[in-house]
């Protein structure tokens, strides 16, 4: 009996240990957000709401604006999402569906493996490798063609949001396509058995059985994805040519919320300016968090849909 | 119980030396352009005297900051203070060593040597010549096949004490640029692209035909990049190097609190895009800390020079050296 009850006190101080733990994290969440809008204050008394809508980022006339930073951030993150989705989810269904059983394993640790690669790493391949690519032969022939769009407007660079877009594709491939295989493994036998039993062929399994069961978790997996790519710094302050714009071509280069903290955080040598920085950062703050939490809810909400229908 | 006595005595030992060598320890922060040099110097000094100086390179701002907030001994920063700024918080600034900077380009089949005018730099990072057969570029090189290509403007996008020089230098030979940009570690540049670092300017000037940026003196003459011949205010044209570079800071004016601006000086072989790089103390820093630290840069204002050369820095002119170590040791 007594020992039984140390057995049950031990569950207890585990339970609370655990506990313990995890709310630490949560209020280190909570603390650097309470940070980041203490420390933005002088900004936001500065500039109030105008600080979202001005295209201004001065820092020798003092004058700071968040729009052009906003404005990168989305489109780059974006298109990186155009680009990775059909890759992503090709290879998700190939490695669960159609590729021999030796080949699963091996292939998808190694496109795991993608993700640890360091961002540096990427950006200055990106530099040395991929925008003398873009520069030669992908923009001069994109502008060839498709130069009356304005998308493809502009002296080809190499440098620029195509080539950061592409990037940031390439870093948020692993993350979307290996949650999104996981969940297609996750599709219960008895669907796939039953749609192939009724006549399916397997492309019509997979696209009118599996993605729509794992609908709701692969939109998760893209909203992971899109996180990562709002966030993402390093690799992206290579490669997007670092100029504040407004322009909807994908030749002219950018700046992104993430680069320009990155950038200039180390030299600002002056409170408003320090805390312009700061305001950029709770915006992101806030748009990957709530970003997150939506990918979080698609998918706590697709894993119990599974289980009342199972 | 024997144990707890053994701990205690590693603990008494342990702390009777850190006491013992307190005074041997210094901790800078700052600026990220020399800290080559500074770790240079600071690991050859530790080996001759046993003095250890920590040094953190996380940016000028930041050096700013933690010597204002006195969490370390010294801060180092490439953009020097301005007076009301040092009167503020009780700091003492003074250089250590110059650096000047080139300006690279990549113009498909001419090599170094492509004489610019600082007018024309001007004009170029103001967007209002645009391309490189532009008449007044043809002008100053008339045996140059200068192509019809646009002038891509490069730019560092990271704060730097090299765009503060850069852009005083823009400052001093356009009123245009002077009244529209200003100058600072970040300018609201009016055209170009910017790259991160001076590998990242380099890079995307190797890389682009046409391209044209301002890269420090040591990354040009590393990676052998094109630069230019800029025309200094006696009108004459030369190539940065150690010996322009000293010449230009030997002529600078030299006001009590150190701030000094020595881009676009007078004489015959001065380098117009050139500056010094800082040290920050407290002026109530700690008695015996401050002896160290003085000690410290008599070594480095005598020994140092060698380092400096060997890595492209340039030592700064006796008369400097001397003039800031007797405001020093007045602190």
């Amino acid at each position: 009996m007594q020992k039984h009850n140390i057995k049950l006190n031990k569950d207890h101080a585990f339970r609370g240990l655990t506990a313990l733990l995890s709310l630490i994290l949560l209020l280190l969440s909570i603390g650097i957000l309470f940070k980041l809008i203490i420390s933005s204050n002088l900004s936001f008394n500065a500039f109030g709401f105008k600080f979202l809508l001005s295209k201004d980022w001065d820092p020798v006339q003092k004058l700071f604006g968040a729009l052009p930073f906003m404005w990168g951030t989305f489109f780059s993150a974006t298109l990186a999402l155009i680009f990775a989705l059909p890759i992503s989810i090709g290879i998700a269904i190939f490695l669960s569906e159609l590729a021999p059983i030796w080949m699963r394993q091996p292939v998808s640790f190694i496109i795991e493996l993608l993700a640890a690669i360091p961002s540096v790493v990427y950006g200055l391949w990106g530099l040395f490798v991929l925008v003398p690519v873009m520069q030669h032969w992908v923009e001069p022939v994109l502008a060839k063609y498709l130069g009356f769009l304005p998308l493809f407007k502009g002296y080809p660079l190499g440098v620029g949001m195509l080539t950061g877009g592409i990037i940031i594709a390439i870093m948020i491939i692993p993350t979307i396509s290996s949650i999104s295989r996981e969940i297609l493994a996750a599709v219960p036998e008895n669907q796939k058995e039953a749609a192939l039993a009724i006549g399916m062929t397997r492309w019509e399994t997979i696209w009118k059985v599996m993605l729509p069961y794992g609908r709701s978790g692969i939109v998760g997996a893209i909203l992971l994805g899109y996180g990562r790519a709002l966030g993402e710094t390093m690799a992206v302050t290579m490669v997007i040519g670092n100029t504040p714009s407004l322009s909807l071509s994908l030749f002219a280069p950018a700046y992104t919320i993430a680069s320009v903290i990155a950038n200039e955080f180390t030299e600002a040598t002056y409170k408003l300016y320090i805390s312009s920085l700061i305001e950029l950062s709770l915006i992101l703050f806030v748009i990957t968090f709530t970003l997150n939490a939506l990918a979080r809810f698609l998918l706590w909400r697709m894993k119990r849909f599974e289980e009342v229908k199972v | 119980m024997k144990r707890a006595l053994k701990l205690a005595l590693v603990i008494a030992i342990v702390l009777s030396f850190t006491t013992a060598y307190a005074a041997e320890i210094l901790n800078g922060a700052g600026a990220t352009f020399p800290y080559p040099l500074y770790s240079k110097w600071f690991y050859n000094y530790e080996k001759q005297t046993g003095v250890k100086i920590n040094y953190q390179s996380i940016g000028s701002g930041g050096g700013i900051q933690q010597i204002e907030a006195g969490t370390v001994d010294f801060g180092a920063s490439d953009a020097p203070l301005p007076k009301e700024e040092l009167d503020k918080h009780g700091l003492f600034q003074f250089p250590t060593v110059a650096g000047s900077e080139a300006i690279a380009y990549n113009l498909p089949g001419i090599p170094t040597g492509l004489k610019l005018t600082p007018e024309v730099i001007a004009d170029m990072y103001l967007g209002k010549i645009t391309k490189w057969n532009d008449q007044r570029i043809k002008e100053l090189n008339p045996n140059l096949n200068l192509p019809d290509m646009p002038v891509i403007v490069v730019h560092r996008s990271d704060g730097s004490g090299t765009t503060n020089i850069f852009t005083w230098f823009l400052g001093d030979v356009s009123s245009e640029w002077k009244t529209k940009v200003g100058s600072g570690t970040s300018v609201k540049w009016p055209v170009g692209i910017g790259g991160k670092g001076n590998e990242g300017v380099a890079g995307l000037v190797k890389q682009t035909a046409g391209a044209v940026g301002y890269v420090e003196l040591a990354y040009v003459i590393e990676t052998k990049m094109t630069h230019a011949l800029v025309r200094n205010r006696d009108g004459h044209y030369l190539y940065p190097s150690i010996e322009t570079t000293v010449a230009a800071a030997s002529n600078a004016n030299v006001p009590p609190d150190f701030y000094v601006k020595f881009t676009y000086s007078k004489g015959k072989n001065s380098y117009p895009i050139a500056g010094f790089t800082y040290y920050i103390v407290r002026k109530n820093m700690d008695r015996n800390k401050l002896s160290t630290f003085i000690k410290f840069v008599e070594w480095a204002y005598k020994h140092g020079n060698a380092d400096a050369k060997a890595l492209d820095y340039v030592p700064m002119p006796d008369s400097l050296k001397h003039k800031a170590l007797t405001a020093l040791k007045k602190l």
